[in-house]
């Protein structure tokens, strides 16, 4: 492959490093001294300014030959240990530069919302400092040419979400929430890098060892032949991969995170738990489409659990009274639409619905921030209602987004959606049942987004009278970016018009070059003829007619008010009503297995520690200390016992040798005389 | 003199030898001792003259004998002087008296 | 037997018998008027052998010097009314049998032996001769006599000076 090199590419992620470095560590001086007004210039220039350099990226890329559209940048030498060659460089494709459009410009957007929502807050420049080291993380994880590189973003927006969940850190539950979000996220991240790990192995062993994206492109086959433990490593690679997957975009089973993380601030929850971060996975599985093209296996498990999730997540969001709570679930669900499209070979149509999800679910979270400041604070939808008057701006363009949503016909998120099914439906991982579950959840969204819409704007209101006296429309910063964030949700789904309704699907046609590429086992729905057409549109008939169901179902529900609501959660002896708002008791069963057997075994940990190992640390003391004092006995009755009775017996001796002194002269003549008598007898006899 | 020989005297010394040696094993006064030792002192001079009369140096056996009068008369006046301070401390001359350098 | 053999064995027998005095006798004094009889027989005896200048020196020194000296010391030692002085002999049989047998070793050494006997000189003066050898071959023990004497002097007076002046404290 042909690459250009450029050098502003690493600007797209270091200009809101700088912003962030900047607030950060001045951001409470600069506050003080020039205001907000000056932080606000210093975190919004450089994510526009990004903005501004992507759409040259844009235009850089589309000057080129569709097969040569890829920009590199080398910023410097990083890692090169062995065989192991990872440098800090930055590099554009197609597929990249539809990340970087959508990162920089729904997140420009956003930081301009910010601005307006978080006025009041007096850590305005804290909020600012880390959703710049966000967008820096999140361009990083976008552009990192090699696997490293991404996961060094990777796990920098998992940083950034824990800090921003947990912003206002005064209250305890917000804390415990960030530290889920964390905890879970670092499981996934285990996954990730065992999968990282075990690619380069194998890549290794074959004798192309890399984590660089464009050489394991190129030398994908060399794994194809390899197994571990009897199965194969492409297999094992691709599921480790997408375990990090399941972590950062909330799936089955590490999901859980998800919904607690609505404690942050809505423009967080828009920027990264809707449009950015949480769709970090489904772009790293679009970027290594070519190692899971080799593994058919894990390509139905990421389909299954996409869609698993996606039914799963839309039952939750039917009942969820918070309206954070209910696009928490709706992020999840549509992440689950994402995954199918991953999981059936569909790259390009799950990016595409990740593009439009982003419009439209900024959009939403956005109105739904727009109400809660509104309201003061007010976040549950029971006490909501009658706002379509008050707040003009915000419903019209909430309800511009929650038809994208629902895919009503001619919104982005409709062809997109559609895209989905059909190749649910159509392609050879697909099934008919893949397309049945989407269809469901579909309905089931279609129920749940217009029930939020007609509880928060329809009807009388039930808000708290002081607080309905004091609402109000936002300012224009936050309302500027919901109307274009809501023409977005409108307009981007014309990019990807299918052929099937005459269209070109250009956004197709934009991404065929990253995904024809190498191994193209999956085979593209390329034949269009008009058996397949009539298919497609009878497909999408169907997907229009249980969309519209869902509207019914939730215009009867809550807008007529013709079956009262009550009464249904009493079905079945409201068993199932009290499963789904207790979200299908999923967190206390993590709470009872994970936490508590984790907590157990640190107990048994800490109780080897002080039994067991203090038992033998303090054995030995005691051993010692008996030692020393068996030392002092022996010392006392032997050692001394010896020397005293030496020195005992040469006393005796001495007490009774001394008796010759009797100070008689008499006896001493004797022994003089004695001994003289002595010596001569013996002489002279 | 026919008829007295060597032996005539030695066996003098040797009586008078042996008669100071009971003495001085025998006696508890402290003069009694003394004069033992004077008994002995002179049965050696006896011995020494006789034989340096019938050895033929008469005049060094003689020299001798002056000489061992000359130390005892020395060493009587130490004893004496002694025996007089012992009697100044224990007001008495009794050997068996004297026993403070005991056990 | 001639007049000196008698002589001899009658100043023999005095020696020893004064000499049994000094050892047997209980009263002191009685020992020292004694010895001092053993001493005039010593002197005797001396003169049987020809010695007349130790003869002479025995009876100056030994009686009249050394004999008052330990009168003097009985004298002092004793109160004067005591006539009983005492003079009383402990373990006589321990050293009866020990004197026995040294003395019998001794004897037999003595009359066993065959005793190298020269002839016998002429009966002359000894004083020349003793002279001659105490300033002749024996000058240095002559010598070193006076040295002792001086310091038995010098001794004698410091041990009862130090003696008196501790038995005035």
């Amino acid at each position: 492959m042909e690459i250009t090199e450029v050098g502003y590419l690493r600007w797209i992620p270091l200009l809101p490093l700088v912003g962030a470095a900047v607030n950060g560590v001045a951001g409470a001086v600069i506050q003080r001294r020039l205001g907000k007004r000056a932080i606000s210039v210093l975190a919004v220039t450089p994510v526009l300014l990004a903005f501004a350099l992507s759409v040259q990226t844009f235009l850089d890329l589309r000057a080129l030959a569709p097969e040569q559209r890829f920009l590199l940048d080398r910023v410097m030498p990083w890692l090169h240990v062995g065989t192991l060659v990872a440098d800090i460089a930055f590099w554009v494709d197609p597929l990249a530069c539809v990340m970087l459009l959508v990162v920089t410009g729904v997140g420009g957007l956003i930081h301009v919302y910010s601005t307006g929502y978080m006025h009041e807050d007096a850590s305005y420049w804290r909020f600012f400092a880390f959703l710049n080291l966000f967008t820096f993380a999140m361009l990083t994880l976008v552009l990192g040419d090699s696997l490293l590189l991404m996961f060094v973003g990777w796990e920098g927006v998992g940083l950034c979400s824990y800090a921003l969940i947990g912003f206002w850190w005064r209250e305890h539950v917000n804390t415990t929430a960030g530290n889920k979000a964390f905890i879970v996220n670092r499981i996934g991240d285990f996954g990730f890098l065992l999968g990282i790990l075990l690619l380069f192995w194998s890549t290794d062993a074959a004798g192309h060892g890399s984590v660089v994206f464009r050489e394991l492109q190129e030398h994908a086959s060399v794994l194809a032949g390899q197994t571990l433990w009897g199965v194969p490593v492409v297999v094992l690679v691709t599921l480790l991969l997408f375990v990090g997957a399941t972590g950062k975009s909330a799936q089955i089973p590490l999901y859980v995170w998800l919904p607690d993380a609505m404690q942050g601030p809505t423009p967080v929850s828009a920027l990264i738990h809707a449009a950015t971060m949480v769709t970090a996975g489904v772009y790293m599985i679009a970027r290594l489409h070519f190692l899971y093209a080799l593994a058919p296996a894990t390509l139905a498990v990421v389909a299954g659990i996409g869609a698993a999730t996606a039914l799963l997540a839309a039952t939750i969001g039917l009942v969820q009274n918070d309206i954070k709570r209910v696009l928490a679930y709706s992020t999840v669900s549509q992440l689950g639409y994402m995954f199918v499209a991953m999981g059936v070979g569909a790259w390009s149509a799950g990016i595409f619905h990740l593009m439009t999800h982003a419009f439209f679910k900024a959009c939403l979270f956005l109105g739904a921030g727009s109400v809660i400041h509104g309201l003061g604070g007010e976040q549950d939808m029971r006490r909501m209602g009658g706002l379509r008057t008050r707040m003009p701006v915000t419903f019209w363009t909430f309800l511009v987004a929650t038809l994208a949503i629902a895919g009503a016909p001619l919104t982005a998120g409709f062809f997109s959606k559609d895209e989905i099914l059909w190749k649910a439906f159509s392609s050879p991982h697909g099934s008919a049942l893949l397309w049945l579950v989407g269809v469901a959840v579909a309905g089931l969204t279609a129920c749940y987004m217009f029930r939020q819409l007609f509880l928060t704007f329809f009807g009388e209101s039930r808000a708290d009278h002081e607080v309905l006296h004091h609402a109000h429309e936002s300012p224009p910063s936050m309302a500027v970016p919901l109307v274009l964030l809501a023409a977005g949700s409108l307009l981007a789904g014309f990019v990807g018009l299918p052929q099937a309704l005459g269209g070109a699907n250009r956004f197709e046609a934009w991404l065929a070059p990253v995904f024809a590429h190498g191994h193209a086992a999956v085979a593209h729905a390329a034949s269009h003829g008009p058996h397949e057409v009539e298919l497609e549109l009878t497909l999408m008939a169907v997907a229009i007619g249980v969309a519209i169901t869902g509207f019914l179902v939730a215009f009867v529900l809550y807008q007529r008010r013709s079956v009262p609501v009550a009464a249904l959660a009493d079905v079945l002896g409201g068993i199932p009503y009290r499963v789904l708002l207790n979200k299908y008791y999923v967190d206390e069963l993590y709470q009872a297995v994970f936490v508590r057997g984790t907590l157990l075994l640190s107990r048994l940990g800490a109780w080897i520690d002080a039994t067991i190992i203090d038992g033998v640390v303090d054995g030995s003391a005691r051993l010692t200390a008996l030692a020393a004092r068996l030392n002092r006995l022996f010392d006392d009755y032997v050692v001394d016992a010896l020397v005293n009775f030496c020195a005992n017996r040469t006393y005796d001796v001495g007490l009774r040798l001394r008796r010759v002194q009797t100070g008689g002269i008499n006896a001493y003549l004797y022994v003089i005389v004695g001994t003289v008598a002595f010596v001569l007898i013996a002489r002279l006899m | 003199m026919e008829g007295i020989g060597l032996t005539h005297f030695l066996v003098v010394g040797l009586v008078v030898f042996a008669l100071g040696l009971y003495t001085v094993l025998t006696r508890r006064n402290a003069i009694g001792i003394l004069m033992g030792i004077e008994l002995i002192l002179n049965a050696a001079n006896i011995n020494y003259v006789a034989f340096g009369r019938y050895a033929g140096v008469a005049a060094d056996g003689q020299v001798f004998a002056i000489f061992v009068i000359m130390l005892a008369a020395a060493e009587a006046v130490i004893g004496l002087a002694v025996v007089l301070g012992i009697y100044q401390n224990f007001e008495s001359i009794d050997v068996e008296a004297t026993d403070a350098l005991r056990y | 037997m001639s007049l000196s053999v008698a002589l001899f064995y009658a100043f023999a027998a005095f020696t020893v018998v004064t000499a049994a005095g000094v050892a047997f006798s209980r009263n002191i004094v009685y020992s020292a008027f004694s010895l001092m009889g053993t001493l005039f027989g010593v002197a005797a005896l001396y003169v049987f052998l020809a010695a007349d200048f130790v003869a002479a020196a025995q009876v100056l020194v030994y009686i009249g010097g050394i004999l008052v000296l330990i009168l003097f010391a009985v004298m002092l030692t004793h109160r004067i009314a005591d006539v009983q002085v005492s003079n009383r002999s402990v373990g006589r049989l321990p050293a009866l049998v020990l004197v026995a047998g040294v003395a019998l070793v001794m004897g037999r050494a003595v009359l066993r032996t065959a005793w190298p006997v020269a002839p016998a000189l002429a009966e002359a003066p000894s004083t020349y001769a003793v002279g001659n050898q105490l300033l002749g071959p024996y000058v240095l023990p002559f010598e070193l006599a006076s040295f002792v004497l001086l310091s038995v002097l010098v001794g004698a007076i410091v041990v009862s000076r130090k003696e008196l002046r501790s038995g005035r404290d």
